[in-house]
């Protein structure tokens, strides 16, 4: 396959200049995720139809789509988020490791301790930095300080906040800045460490440096962690996934290497779309 | 004008006066409050006069000018005041002239053109004494025994000296009844509980009857010492009396044990007087009541309503925050759940005495008796807790505030934002979990406010609490020493019921108008530092849980 595609427009073409990247295949992936025909209806409005995905494990995978396409709901499917909306109302099934989430029994609670999530906008709680980040450990019913005090440092280690927080653990969370916020609440969902985190557009609220440091951040723990990513940021989409999905009106459109999609779109909505045509 | 009106501008006006005037309405109340309740402890002068109405002998005047009024003529002239056609105006005072045992009558007035100059001799002297309210005279001589020990220059001191050693006296007696026989009666009145709970469980042996009968022993023992001890006490109460000398003359003696403090007014600096204030407002706060509440301090009705709302904020905290977390998180949103939002909130614009009424017939007679037949059975047919009470007074406050802490943390946990929630739930956290160490933390602050909003409703409150527990004269107070310290079936005294009980029941109307201020100002007082101590927790809540944005 070619590196660069003759068709490609002036957006995607600077992207991947100076990568060293090979097109993957799904086919050779080790897959953690699989949706089977998804259709999630808010009462009367189906706003995902029978979405079928393939989510390799200790990959990026991004979500891009104009608003309103479903991407964002299609993430909080992965770990039941949904559930909180009393219209909501989900068919068919996701399978993590081979076990449908939807089935009868699950325990949610334990499913969003194997997936986490961080939100478009930083929500850390109202205590001090470090009892954020034990909160999910607390949980479950984790008292011995010296296992707390290591997997604090070893999670704010992990997403390069400990140089800028060691000496004020016990203040209070809100006293960071936004991008400290949000890599903070990154460190709390992988202090308990969940096969997949999902990240709904978890820089849009930042400043550009917040962002870069996020998206290097990403970088470094896909070789843990699984990962979706929701982003209205086609270059974020671009440098910092593996694979990505196109949807809209609640349809996965095309769903390929993120450098195969922006470079060569096998459909005309998307090049549309990346190349801003669209709407 | 049209430019004038859309402008805005008269928009401005009409709320900014809509502020003005409720500015100057409570501003002028506090300060009414204030200067005539701080006015009532003033060492006022007192004036000597002679007053003749034309065609009477003229009568010597003695008292304390409490306030001049000024009236037409022809209305003076009707009411058969021999006052010349021609005058307009007349001015008439109204004085305070105490030695009510004397003269029967404390107060007067007395038309300003029959009255001869004013005076203000400096020996002149006014007693507090613990019956028949003040009086006015000048101390002649000083009796022990009804032997004169000092009169002239000397008497003044000695008679102080021997006014506080009646004042240790009587805080010895006081002492002795309140605290030590008050102890005697309630062990006394526990024995014989002890022994009718035996007798109606049917397991009363022959010892253990020998036992009460032993212990009673041993009490009345106890008591016929102090009593013994109380009698010396007395004796020595009426050793020394005074003569003093009243406004017509004639020499009136007085037992020193009934003088409270003596002062000469007219002889007083400007920082005695201050000292002088300062005493008496102290012996205001922290004195008990005399007679029928017009005299005395009023602690108990302080102590009363800091513990009764106290004991209600107790209740209602609890029970108004687990109530708004159901209503706002757990119960399902639809028809039901309105009917039961708007009757909470419509709970709060019922009349209090509906309140009242309703926590007699329930709490009171329903509940109480209940309690009583299971736990008090001994104490029947006398009630326990099937009377008004501390514990039904707070109760009945609690459900009168309900609404207000309801409402108040409702609105604060809608305030927590839901990325907070989804935050703690997407690590895993039940709805419980996230709640209970996420969303109530952060809405302390809301049930604060809720909780300072009833208690400056409860702490005024008067109505209800009359049918519920409050009276104008408590013989205990709710807390002290004997086991269990706090007693919630005690009747209590309340400063809300103080002031109506002063100023509109007393006998003496116009000696009492000055602690009817004073015990307001306390009040006013009162709520205020509750309030401010509740706030000051609030704040230092919102601190801690600061939210980023806010």
């Amino acid at each position: 396959m070619s590196q660069r595609n003759p068709a490609s427009t002036s957006l995607s073409a600077g992207l991947f200049e100076g990568t060293s990247r090979q097109v993957r295949s799904l086919a050779d992936e080790e897959i953690a995720i699989t949706v089977e025909n998804l259709d999630l209806y808010y009462g009367e409005d189906q706003a995902l139809k029978s979405i079928s995905l393939k989510i390799p494990a200790k990959r990026v995978t991004a979500f891009i789509g104009p608003s309103g396409c479903g991407k964002s709901t299609l993430l909080r499917c992965f770990n039941r988020m949904n559930d909180l909306v009393d219209s909501c109302r989900i068919e068919g099934a996701i399978n993590l490791h081979g076990e449908n989430i939807y089935r009868r029994g699950t325990d949610v609670a334990e499913l969003r301790r194997r997936v986490g999530m961080v939100f478009q906008k930083p929500n850390p709680f109202p205590k001090s930095i470090y009892e954020n980040v034990a909160y999910g450990l607390r949980l479950q019913g984790v008292k011995n300080r010296r296992v707390l005090d290591e997997v604090v440092e070893r999670s704010i280690k992990a997403v390069g906040l400990w140089d800028e927080v060691k000496d004020r653990l016990q203040s209070n969370a809100f006293g960071l800045s936004g991008g400290q916020q949000q890599r903070l609440v990154i460190a709390r969902s992988i202090a308990i460490e969940p096969e997949v985190i999902l990240l709904d557009e978890p820089t849009s609220a930042l400043d550009p440096i917040s962002t870069a440091k996020i998206e290097e951040l990403i970088e470094e723990l896909k070789e843990q962690y699984t990962i979706l990513i929701v982003t209205h940021n086609m270059q974020q989409a671009a440098r910092v996934s593996d694979y990505t999905a196109y949807m809209y009106l609640g349809e996965v459109i095309e769903h390929a290497d993120t450098m195969h999609l922006f470079t060569n779109p096998g459909q005309k909505a998307t090049e549309d779309y990346i190349t801003g045509r669209y709407g | 004008m049209r430019e004038w009106w859309k402008s805005g501008s008269p928009w401005i006006w009409l709320n900014g006066g809509a502020v003005t005037i409720s500015m100057v309405m409570v501003f002028g109340l506090i300060a009414l409050i204030l200067v005539r309740g701080f006015g009532a402890f003033w060492p006022h002068p007192v004036l000597e006069t002679t007053y003749e109405v034309p065609g009477t002998d003229a009568v010597a005047v003695v008292g304390e000018l409490r306030r001049s009024e000024t009236l037409t003529g022809a209305a003076m002239r009707d009411a058969g005041v021999p006052i010349p056609e021609d005058q307009l105006v007349v001015t008439r005072h109204l004085v305070k002239l105490g030695n009510r045992d004397v003269t029967g009558r404390d107060f007067a007035y007395f038309i300003d053109d029959f009255m001869d100059e004013w005076r203000y001799p400096e020996n002149m002297t006014v007693l507090e004494r613990l019956e028949w309210g003040d009086f006015y005279g000048v101390p002649l001589r000083l009796l022990e025994h009804g032997t004169t020990v000092a009169a002239g220059d000397a008497l003044w001191d000695e008679f102080q000296e021997r006014i506080r050693r009646v004042n240790n006296l009587w805080d010895e007696i006081r002492g002795i009844e309140r605290g030590d026989i008050g102890r005697i009666n309630f062990q006394l009145e526990r024995v014989r509980l002890d022994e009718r709970r035996a007798e109606l469980r049917d397991t009363m042996t022959d010892q253990m009857r020998a036992e009460f009968e032993q212990r009673r022993q041993e009490l009345q023992e106890q008591y016929r010492e102090l009593e013994q001890r109380l009698n010396q006490l007395y004796d020595q109460l009426g050793r020394d009396s005074i003569v003093m000398r009243v406004a017509d003359g004639s020499e009136v003696t007085l037992r020193v044990a009934d003088v409270v403090k003596a002062w000469q007014p007219n002889n007083m600096s400007v920082p005695e007087k201050v000292w002088f204030y300062v005493q008496d407002f102290f012996d205001f706060i922290f004195g008990y009541p005399r007679e029928a509440n017009t005299e005395g301090g009023i602690f108990p009705a302080i102590f009363g309503t800091v513990v009764m709302v106290m004991v209600m904020s107790i209740i209602v905290t609890p029970f108004g925050i687990l109530a708004a977390i159901y209503l706002r998180e757990y119960a399902k949103q639809g028809p039901l759940l309105k009917t039961v939002r708007i009757s909470v909130y419509n709970l709060a614009g019922v009349p209090s005495i509906v309140f009242g009424v309703f926590g007699l017939g329930f709490f009171v007679y329903f509940m109480g008796g209940a309690i009583d037949r299971t736990f008090y059975p001994e104490a029947l047919p006398s009630p326990t807790f099937g009377t008004p009470g501390l514990f039904w007074a707070s109760l009945t406050l609690a459900l009168l505030t309900l609404p207000v802490v309801i409402v108040s943390t409702e609105e604060g946990l809608a305030r927590i934002p839901s990325t907070i929630r989804e935050g703690s739930l997407a690590l895993g956290a039940t709805k419980g979990e996230t709640l209970w160490k996420v969303v109530v933390p952060l809405s302390t602050p809301a049930m604060m406010t809720g909780l300072i909003l009833a208690i400056a409703r409860a702490a005024g409150e008067v109505a209800p609490l009359m049918l519920v527990g409050v009276v104008k004269l408590a013989p205990t107070l709710p807390v002290d020493g004997n086991f269990p310290f706090i007693h919630l079936e005690r009747k209590i005294m309340h400063l809300g019921f103080h002031i109506y009980d002063v100023g509109f029941q007393s006998p003496h109307a116009e000696a009492a108008e000055q602690l009817v201020y004073a015990t307001a100002l306390i009040l006013v007082l009162l709520i205020l530092v509750l309030n401010l101590t509740a706030i000051t927790i609030r704040n230092h809540l919102r601190e801690k849980y600061r939210a980023e944005s806010d």
